[in-house]
């Protein structure tokens, strides 16, 4: 893995038994000795850090708030001009056919606005940025900070008494936090389901960090494999497994992530790319939908296993695009993209394993209730 | 005990040969959660997939050692398959083969051998 980035905290994921594996570039860890069982359990039982610093982070800046909200609106389908100040939301590229390019967050923070993406898409949406938001709004990638997230009910309270003013966000709330000089570019969210935190933190400042909230008896270091089974439970996409560009926001079920003012109908309507063919969606509804799903017996049902209507004869009518064993619900769960009459909670479908169809049940999504701040 | 390249251990007990997987193999894996195993009277060949195990992580094939008939299986990794983790090398053995050929125990490492191995 010498072809491999590293992050800031490459060194202490070594030092603390990190199974090193490659992700989308760097080398990433997927486990630590305690195990991907045990850091999910952990992780909702108390705390978990996570090191994220292969995402992007990237700051937009413009004439005023205003004037950047509404060119980044040109690229997404989503309310940027009506987020107050302080505040983040989760946001969505989309291309000319209405496909999904990469899913983000972006915040408020009153002079600019600051954006985190995937890491695997990155050179990708720093590249569209800056090609459609530039000149009149800068695209600057920020590559002097590291990003960790803290996670877990415990995590208010370690953070609080590292950083005063944690415990006073909310929910996709976002603010710039002290911890004895270092500068924190806080979100009150994450990717587990649980309450949490995604702090920006000085690279040089990374290490010390992390191994101050290490210290803390609740906190444990998680990594990729318990950050995957926490999303998943938590209902979360993984983009370029459960959304990707051909998939529209409708058919990837985020219609939630389309605010008003910019649908048919709305203030602002349209206006970013395959406004057409996602309005089609959302007017006449989409062919298929992605839905929650829990196999029968107790044999999980990964990535790529093929579902029927029926439990003999017929060909595949969806797809199962992540799946694997929930540690929280103490069995298989798996999500996947079903025809849309096939989509009510309940439905009974079969999915290919080995050879032999097994049932699963369309669930409802989160298969884990978040726990969030709100 | 010998041991193969695919991180199974074979115990000679009576006529039969008892296999599981190694401790290093249920290290790797990580958390076992799902053990498909096969159905006791089949006649296997060697390198048959006839194990799936499935962690939290993946799911791997255990192929079979030897030829022979597959006389018992371990029915308590259906409820239990987390006992992988906890005793590869005893409780968790996966099941028990009526060797055909029994030379073909010759083809495998003694545990020195296969400490040397795994590195």
């Amino acid at each position: 893995m010498s072809d491999m980035k590293h992050t800031p905290l490459y060194d202490l994921h070594v030092e603390l038994g990190g199974k090193m594996v490659p992700f989308a570039g760097y080398a990433m860890p997927v486990q630590y000795p305690l195990g991907i069982m045990s850091e999910h359990k952990h992780t909702r039982a108390k705390a978990g850090l996570f090191d994220v610093s292969h995402m992007g982070q990237v700051i937009l800046k413009g004439d005023s708030y205003e004037a950047a909200a509404l060119t980044f609106e040109t690229l997404m389908p989503v309310n940027v001009l009506g987020l107050k100040e302080g505040r983040q939301r989760y946001g969505l590229f989309t291309n000319d056919q209405g496909g999904i390019e990469d899913d983000l967050m972006f915040a408020n923070r009153g002079d600019h606005i600051f954006v985190v993406v995937n890491a695997a898409c990155k050179e990708a949406d720093i590249a569209r940025m800056t090609a459609t938001l530039e000149p009149s709004v800068t695209v600057t990638p920020i590559t002097d900070r590291a990003l960790l997230a803290l996670q877990g009910p415990a995590a208010e309270a370690v953070l609080q008494a590292i950083a005063p003013g944690a415990a006073a966000m909310t929910f996709m709330d976002v603010a710039t936090l002290d911890a004895d000089g270092v500068e924190l570019w806080v979100s009150r969210s994450g990717y587990t389901g649980e309450d949490g935190y995604e702090i920006s933190v000085p690279a040089d400042q990374a290490e010390a960090f992390a191994r101050r909230l290490l210290t803390h008896e609740d906190v444990e270091a998680i990594g990729l494999g318990a950050r995957d089974s926490l999303r998943l439970e938590g209902g979360m996409c993984l983009y370029g497994h459960d959304i990707d560009a051909g998939t529209t926001p409708v058919e990837g079920n985020l219609g939630w992530a389309m605010q008003k003012v910019r649908k048919p109908g709305g203030e602002r309507a349209g206006g970013f790319p395959g406004a057409e063919a996602i309005f089609d969606h959302i007017e006449n509804g989409a062919p298929r939908l992605r839905v929650g799903l829990t196999p029968g017996g107790r044999a999980p049902m990964r990535e790529g296993v093929e579902l029927f209507a029926s439990a003999e004869g017929g060909a595949a009518i969806g797809r199962i695009t992540s799946g694997g064993f929930g540690p929280t619900v103490g069995g298989p769960v798996a999500m996947g993209y079903v025809p849309a009459e096939m989509a009510e909670a309940g439905t009974t479908l079969y999915g290919e394993l080995r050879g032999k169809r097994q049932p699963v049940t369309v669930t409802p999504l989160p298969f884990v209730a978040a726990n969030f701040k709100r | 005990m010998k041991f193969t390249e695919e991180h199974e251990w074979l115990l000679p007990e009576g006529d039969l040969i008892v296999v599981g997987i190694t401790e290093h193999a249920a290290e790797q894996m990580g958390d076992v959660v799902f053990v498909v195993l096969p159905e006791a009277g089949t006649e296997v060949t060697k390198d048959d997939e006839i194990v799936v195990i499935e962690s939290v992580k993946a799911a791997s094939d255990i192929l079979a050692p030897l030829d022979g008939e597959i006389v018992e299986v371990n029915e308590a990794l259906a409820d239990e398959p987390g006992k992988v983790n906890d005793d590869a090398q005893g409780a968790a053995w996966f099941f028990k083969i009526k060797p055909a050929d029994l030379s073909q125990m010759d083809d495998y490492m003694e545990e020195a051998a296969y400490k040397d191995f795994i590195g």
